[in-house]
This record gives C-alpha cells, sequence and structure tokens, in this order.
C-alpha cells in the first residue's frame, strides 16, 4: 500500500474492526431486575450497548470487547457475564 | 513603496498581501503588535479572513491545523512560552502536511522568566517539521512570509514554516520596508490549492493511525519533502528576486568571506552587527567574513561546507544552547564541515536579550584565533 | 527602560543598544540619582530631561543639558502624564535632526483623529518652548 500524505485515509475504520472477537466473557442482559436506567449505555467503552423501543438495553456483539464493566456498574445486577465458547 | 514601518507591522503587512483565509494566534510579548494589527485588519474590512480568537496557542495552532486541513490559507504567530505550548500541535501540523506559515517573534525560554530575545524558542522545535528561515533585517522578515507560503504550499513540499525574526530587535525597530503591491503579491504567490481537503460529501481523515509497519515511512516521507523543499525555496527565491530585485534564493548568504581565514556563522538580526564588525576588522587588515545561514530547516549542509571551504577556522554565534551540550548551530555546522579538517569554534552568545556590541565580534574573532572556544560568551564571573 | 534610536541615510545594520549618545532624552528625572544616564555623551551633545524642578546635575563637559517639564505639558494638552510626544517635540527643537513637520505628520500616523490632534499640540508647545529659549 502507497503512504498517502498526510496520512489521510477514509473515515470509518474504527467500525471495519469488530471488536467484538476479542471477547472472552460475554455479557447476558436478562432483563429481569432492569430498571432501564441506562447506566450500561452510558458507561460502556466502546459504546455499543443501545436502547430498544422496549426500553430495554442490549449490547451489539459485533463491538462489545467483554470487558465487563456494566456489569460491574449494574445497579440491578442484572448482567451476567460468562465466558464463551468460541 | 517605501515606508517606515515597526517591523511587527511590516510583518502584518506581509500576511495581509498573502491574503490568508484564517488567522488564529494568542497575543503574546513580543509577537503580540503583529497580531493586533491583524485582528485590526480584520475588523476595519482590510483583510477577508476569519480571525479566531482562541484561550491558548494550544487552541490557536490546533484551529489553524483544522482550517488548513478544510482548505484555507492559514496564518498564525507566536513566541517563546506560546511556541511551547504548540509542542504537540507543530508535530501535527508536519505530520498532516499542512502548509501552515506563523512567524515566531524570537524569545528567550522560562524559566527564569525573560522576555527579550535569543533563539531558543523556534531552535527547540527544529525537529518537528517545520521550515525554519530567519531574517536579518524587517525587509527580509516580511519577504519571507511570500517567500515561505509559496515554498509551503508546493505540492513537491507540504510542509508548515517558521519565519523566525527577533524579538524587540526587529520586532519592535522601526525601519524602512519596501512593500509589494497586493498586485505583485498576488502575482507571485497564487490562491492557495490544498493537496487534499477535509470535505463532508467526501469524507477522510488525516494524520491516521501508523503502526510500526507504516510509521517509519511516514516519517521517511516527511524527512525527503524537507530536503526537497531546499530546491523549491531557491527557485521561489529567484522567482522573488526576478520580481523584486530582493534576492533570497541562497539557504546560506556570504559576506566577505572570500581570502577569509576565520569566518563566522550566525543567524538573524545578529548578522548586521557582524557585517559591522567585519568591515571594521578587515579595514585593520584582519581576514575576517560571515556565513548567514537564511534557513536552518531544512539545514543547508552541502551549501555551508561549499561556503566554508577555503577558511581555517569557524566561529558559531549561537543564540541558543541543547544544555548539556552546545549550541545548536554550532553542533551542525560541525557536521556539515566534518572532515575538512576546519576548526568549528562555538560561542553562546546573547542568550536573554544580553547585549552584542561590535567589540564582542572582534573579541571572539580573537578568541577563534587563539583556538579557544566552545564556551559562554560574555558571562559575569561576578554573579556567578 | 531603555530604548535607543539611530538615523542615518545609509542602511543601518547594527543592532546593539547606543553607548555614545549624540542625544539622550530622560523620561524620568529621579533616575538621575541610580543610573549613569549621561555615560558615553560627549562634547557637543544634548541631555533632554523631564523635570519641573531646576536640575543641576553634572554633565559631561560640553554636553548641554535642557530641562523642560514634559509632565506638565502633557497633562495640559493630553489629559495624561504619558510625556514620549511632548518630548519628541523638545528633541526636534533641541537637535534640529527632525523637522516638527515631520513630528506631526508621524503623529497624526500613528494616532488617526482627535489624539493625534492633541498630541502635535504637546509636541509644538514643547517645540516652541525650546526654541523660544534656545
Amino acid at each position: 500500500m502507497a503512504l498517502n500524505v498526510g496520512c489521510a485515509a477514509a473515515p470509518g475504520r474504527a467500525r471495519d474492526n469488530r471488536t467484538g472477537s476479542w471477547r472472552v466473557f460475554k455479557p447476558t442482559f436478562r432483563h429481569e431486575t432492569c430498571t432501564k436506567c441506562g447506566l450500561c449505555e452510558t458507561v460502556c467503552p466502546e459504546g455499543c450497548v443501545k436502547e430498544r423501543e422496549d426500553g430495554y438495553f442490549d449490547p451489539d456483539y459485533d463491538y462489545c470487547k467483554g470487558c465487563g464493566l456494566c456489569a460491574e456498574e449494574c445497579p440491578a445486577d442484572d448482567i451476567e457475564m460468562a465466558q464463551e465458547e468460541k | 513603496m517605501m515606508e517606515i514601518l515597526e517591523g511587527s507591522h511590516a510583518v502584518a503587512e506581509a500576511v495581509r498581501l498573502c491574503r490568508p483565509q484564517v488567522v488564529s494566534a494568542y497575543p503574546i510579548t513580543p509577537q503580540t503588535h503583529i497580531v493586533e494589527a491583524l485582528a485590526s485588519m480584520v475588523a476595519d474590512c482590510r483583510l477577508d479572513a476569519e480571525y479566531i480568537c482562541v484561550e491558548s496557542e494550544f487552541s490557536a495552532l490546533s484551529s489553524c491545523l483544522g482550517a488548513s486541513a478544510a482548505g484555507s490559507r492559514v496564518y498564525s504567530a507566536t513566541t517563546s512560552q506560546g511556541l511551547a505550548l504548540m509542542f504537540e500541535v507543530c508535530f501535527n501540523v508536519a505530520g498532516m502536511r499542512q502548509p501552515i506559515v506563523m512567524t515566531i517573534a524570537n524569545r528567550a525560554l522560562g524559566a527564569p522568566l525573560n522576555i527579550w530575545n535569543d533563539q531558543q524558542d523556534s531552535i527547540s522545535l527544529r525537529d518537528a517539521g517545520w521550515m525554519q528561515c530567519y531574517a536579518e533585517d524587517n525587509q527580509e522578515a516580511t519577504d519571507l512570509h511570500f517567500i515561505t507560503y509559496r515554498v509551503a504550499e508546493d505540492h513537491n513540499v507540504l510542509l508548515p514554516a517558521m519565519v523566525c525574526f527577533d524579538g524587540y530587535t526587529l520586532t519592535h525597530t522601526y525601519e524602512p520596508v519596501d512593500l509589494p503591491t497586493q498586485e505583485e503579491i498576488d502575482a507571485f504567490l497564487p490562491p492557495f490549492k490544498p493537496y487534499n481537503t477535509l470535505d463532508a460529501k467526501k469524507p477522510m481523515s488525516l494524520g491516521m493511525y501508523a503502526t510500526p509497519d507504516y510509521y517509519m515511512e511516514f516519517r521517511y516521507e516527511i524527512d525527503e519533502a524537507m530536503k526537497r523543499a531546499k530546491q523549491a525555496f531557491a527557485h521561489a527565491g529567484r522567482e522573488f528576486a526576478g520580481q523584486f530585485g530582493r534576492d533570497y534564493s541562497g539557504l546560506v548568504e556570504g559576506y566577505r568571506l572570500e581570502d577569509a581565514d576565520t569566518a563566522f556563522v550566525a543567524m538573524g538580526s545578529l548578522c548586521g552587527t557582524v557585517k559591522d564588525a567585519i568591515d571594521e576588522m578587515r579595514a585593520d587588515g584582519m581576514k575576517v567574513g560571515l556565513l548567514k545561514i537564511r534557513t536552518f530547516r531544512p539545514f543547508p549542509s552541502a551549501e555551508i561546507r561549499k561556503a566554508l571551504s577555503g577558511v581555517s577556522r569557524v566561529a558559531v554565534l549561537d543564540k541558543n544552547v541543547s544544555l548539556g551540550q552546545k549550541g545548536a548551530v554550532a553542533l551542525e555546522v560541525k557536521d556539515a564541515v566534518y572532515g575538512s579538517g576546519i576548526d568549528v569554534f562555538d560561542y553562546i552568545i546573547a542568550l536573554g536579550g544580553r547585549d552584542v556590541r561590535k567589540s564582542d565580534i572582534r573579541t571572539i574573532a580573537g578568541l577563534a584565533e587563539k583556538g579557544i572556544g566552545d564556551q559562554y560568551y560574555g558571562l559575569r564571573m561576578e554573579v556567578l | 527602560m531603555q530604548a535607543f534610536v539611530r538615523f542615518s541615510d545609509e542602511k543601518i545594520r547594527l543592532r546593539s543598544q547606543v553607548y555614545e549618545p549624540d542625544y539622550i532624552i530622560v523620561q524620568d528625572s529621579t533616575l538621575i540619582r541610580d543610573v549613569d544616564v549621561f555615560g558615553g555623551m560627549k562634547t557637543g551633545g544634548i541631555a533632554i530631561v523631564n523635570t519641573e524642578k531646576s536640575l543641576h546635575a553634572a554633565v559631561p563637559e560640553g554636553v548641554k543639558l535642557i530641562t523642560i517639564d514634559a509632565t506638565g505639558i502633557a497633562l495640559e494638552k493630553l489629559g495624561v502624564p504619558i510625556t514620549n510626544t511632548t518630548l519628541i517635540g523638545a528633541f526636534a527643537a533641541a537637535t534640529g535632526e527632525i523637522s516638527l513637520s515631520a513630528v506631526e505628520k508621524a503623529l497624526l500616523n500613528r494616532f488617526p483623529g482627535k489624539l493625534g490632534e492633541k498630541n502635535v499640540a504637546a509636541a509644538r508647545h514643547s517645540y516652541d518652548l525650546i526654541r523660544g529659549e534656545a
């Protein structure tokens, strides 16, 4: 690949990188004790937790790295981390 | 038209003639009069530019970087601590290959706080990928802006440039300056043609992430562009000379070097004092001359080697010091003449605005002849 | 604070301070107690000192001492104790190196409008005063 002057590149490269494959522990959003507070969406470093139409939240597993922050911070203990079979 | 102008105002007029579309700067002594004048020009509609007021030099150069990437001809000015605050952005501007021109009103760096002139500030940014020119007088400071915009925006170069002129000694001194007309500068400096432009319709990122597999190659390419800048500078200088009669095509300039035994090497306004001292010493039969370095980056090694080929010794006057080593100019001159057998002596001089007289230059010539050098010149031993 | 000026019809390359002045202007006479303001002056030199009192300073031999109450004139003409332009008028009169009309032109260029006119009045007043004494 020839270098571009000024290291110019098309945008969106972060999105091309599907970081979900990095995951060891996978969060499961149980939606049982969830109060729809949205803290999981706020704390997700990857920005991949999104609100659904019914107000519950789900992670985008294409990008979720399994860091577990959402599970750690969930005030209702509604997110479970479990090792993922690959 | 010849006018008596303060150096800062002459530079501001030169910048106006270059038609920058965006100006962003933070006022700092002794650069203040430049940006004050430009702000007035924008307010009075003498300059059709966006003047972006910011809260720091970091923001000033950051907004310049964005504006340049969006396709504007951009200008800034700073000095000393302000330039130090821009350190990170300076590398980004060069790495993203944005041809910003910035005036440096050379001033000492703190601590201790000192607002007077030396060249430590810009010299400390020598590795940032910016071209650096040093002006001897206000005419040269004025003209170098026209030339550096041409060189910086050349698609074979695409690098930012600092036009350095000495704080107070030049910025605050009134001198006759021949200002070109707008038509003349329009003929010399065509509108900016960006190489690539940030455009929401064709999205692009600049200065992306480069892994170890690519980073070195990017640095190499900036270095190569800097080397190509030598030719571009000489070419633009020749064209400028053809149009205006003032010749800045040499990256170095000799003064009475023919048959000289001792050559001084200096940059900036000090060259004028050295020239006067040389005339006096020549009248007394001393074979002395001066090599003025106009562009410190790209560094004109080959030109220096050629120009100094006939001398026995070189006395470099460094208005900076790489603490724990020597002055930066001497080190590079030594590199340039390495293997020639010419002695290179370094004199750290005029730090923080310490005055230099013709008699000092004569004393240094004597020291160099005795082989005494690589020292601070003019230290006040009584206060140590 | 010190500032230096050189005049010449030739290009001036020398950037050092002036150590042997032909003329000096002392804006604040209290400096004379602490600083050798007349140092380096020679016969034929002129020292212009801003003071409202008569001054008995020891000037070098052959140096002409001129005193002027520039602060008083500036207060009267400008309303502020900024004496530069008043002293420029005195300098023009005492030395003849620059004409009053050149001073006036420069002042109007530097301070357009009313401010320029006030400064011209201050410079002209001191010019006439010194010329009258001469």
